[in-house]
């Protein structure tokens, strides 16, 4: 995952003074769960870009998936409860826009997990161009023969029904081996 | 360039996503297919958001205190500065389509131009809302094959749409005086030089759906600079009015 994440280890310059030291912060964050998809955090999403002590405070960085994604104000207000459970009060939470969010910055653990909870991760449709956008997957009338695999039973029966599925992340497929609809998680 | 023709500048941009997005919110509960409902509704949610965060700034550099709710909620028709092309009405599925199709393909041209802009938060802006815009791109595309290369019943609409439409996308590559500060600012991006790529990707489109370009390119213009056609006001009634019934109410 990129840069300033997770398992960097305790901020040995920490002071202690009460508050947590950012690897604790960390490890907070990664326990909020993406509301849409429970099985990854927002660490995994790689949407929490940095966690530093700034001017005797803490400030954590976000950058969010969507633009118009409708659960961001919930997401910024998790980090404050989780924050505040911890006891990390008065913490700023900033909305970076640059570099903007790509789904290169999902941990390939999470995307094993969505695979699990059903969902057809990013990038595994189109080997080696996982990264960035790639609208390939979703436009079978003019790119044809693009497979995006069935995460329920592997199957490459699959097509497209909806560019647009529960959530702007997604598209939705079915498989017409098991015959379950799924969801495919865009390449952004 | 002035702050002014800055602030005139962002709220180009914003305008033309917030009144899309609030066309594209009509369809909700109404379209043609549960699927098709969730796309136009997920289309235009990415719309509000870019919105939001043009609107953000603009208000920032105006300096007069202003959010991006009394940009969206506290302006009349004329003070927006949207295209003429997102105002007109959603029409049938064509001409959803059609006006979709013709925005998002300068939309993605406009975006890519300005994300070498060198105002920092422009080009983050734009960064961001271009791979949003690269799925809408697809996908008003892909319609608009379908349908023009449908049914005879389909094919017809779909033209009639292309062709009715037409007039009002022009005005997309006619700089003014403002636009011409931007550009020269390494601002804004050049509107002249996005009606080629426009025309060769649209072009190469509507041959595909077996569609004719119209032959007659002459464009109405005045959306960018304030004047409105009588459709703006519509839709300002619907989208206001809360704000201008309980201004300041909050839930």
């Amino acid at each position: 995952m990129a840069a300033a994440n997770p398992n960097a280890g305790p901020d040995a310059a920490a002071p202690a003074r009460g508050l947590a030291d950012l690897s604790a912060i960390w490890r907070a964050l990664a326990a909020i769960p993406d509301p849409e998809i429970p099985v990854v955090s927002i660490v995994d999403l790689g949407i929490v870009r940095s966690v530093a002590r700034e001017d005797g405070g803490v400030v954590v960085r976000v950058t969010p998936t969507y633009s118009g994604c409708p659960a961001t104000d919930w997401i910024l207000a998790a980090i404050r409860d989780e924050l505040a459970s911890i006891g990390v009060s008065g913490a700023r939470i900033e909305i970076q826009l640059a570099p903007a969010w790509t789904t290169d910055w999902v941990a390939a653990d999470a995307k094993r997990r969505m695979r699990e909870f059903g969902i057809a991760p990013p990038g595994c449709a189109i080997a080696g161009s996982a990264s960035a956008v790639d609208v390939r997957g979703i436009s079978p009338l003019r790119h044809p023969g693009v497979v995006v695999p069935c995460p329920r039973c592997g199957s490459a029966r699959t097509r497209l029904t909806a560019q647009f599925g529960s959530t702007a992340c997604k598209a939705l497929y079915r498989c017409d081996e098991c015959l379950e609809p799924f969801d495919y998680f865009k390449p952004h | 360039m002035t702050p002014a023709d800055r602030f005139e500048c962002l709220l180009r941009m914003g305008d033309s996503a917030l009144v899309l997005a609030q066309r594209l919110s009509e369809w909700v509960g109404k379209g043609p297919v549960i699927e098709e409902d969730i796309a136009l509704t997920n289309v235009g949610l990415d719309l509000i958001g870019q919105a939001r965060m043009w609107l953000s700034y603009a208000g920032e550099v105006e300096g007069r205190g202003r959010d991006e709710d009394a940009l969206a909620f506290r302006r009349d028709a004329h003070e927006f500065r949207n295209a003429l092309l997102v105002e007109q009405p959603n029409g049938d599925y064509a001409e959803t389509m059609a006006r979709q199709f013709l925005f998002d393909h300068w939309h993605r041209l406009a975006l890519k131009a300005m994300e070498g802009s060198r105002d920092e938060r422009v080009a983050a802006i734009a960064a961001k809302s271009s791979k949003e815009v690269a799925y809408h791109v697809e996908r008003s595309t892909d319609w608009v094959i379908r349908l023009g290369d449908g049914t005879d019943v389909s094919h017809r609409r779909m033209q009639a749409a292309i062709d009715g439409l037409w007039m009002f996308a022009g005005e997309l590559f006619l700089p003014d005086a403002v636009d011409d500060a931007a550009r020269d600012a390494g601002i804004g991006p050049d509107l002249a030089a996005l009606a080629a790529p426009w025309r060769s990707a649209v072009g190469a489109a509507l041959a595909e759906a077996t569609l004719a370009v119209p032959t007659d390119d002459w464009a109405q213009r005045g959306g960018r600079q304030g004047r409105h056609t009588e459709h703006l006001g519509h839709l300002l009634t619907e989208m206001q009015f809360l704000q201008r019934a309980y201004p300041d109410a909050k839930w």
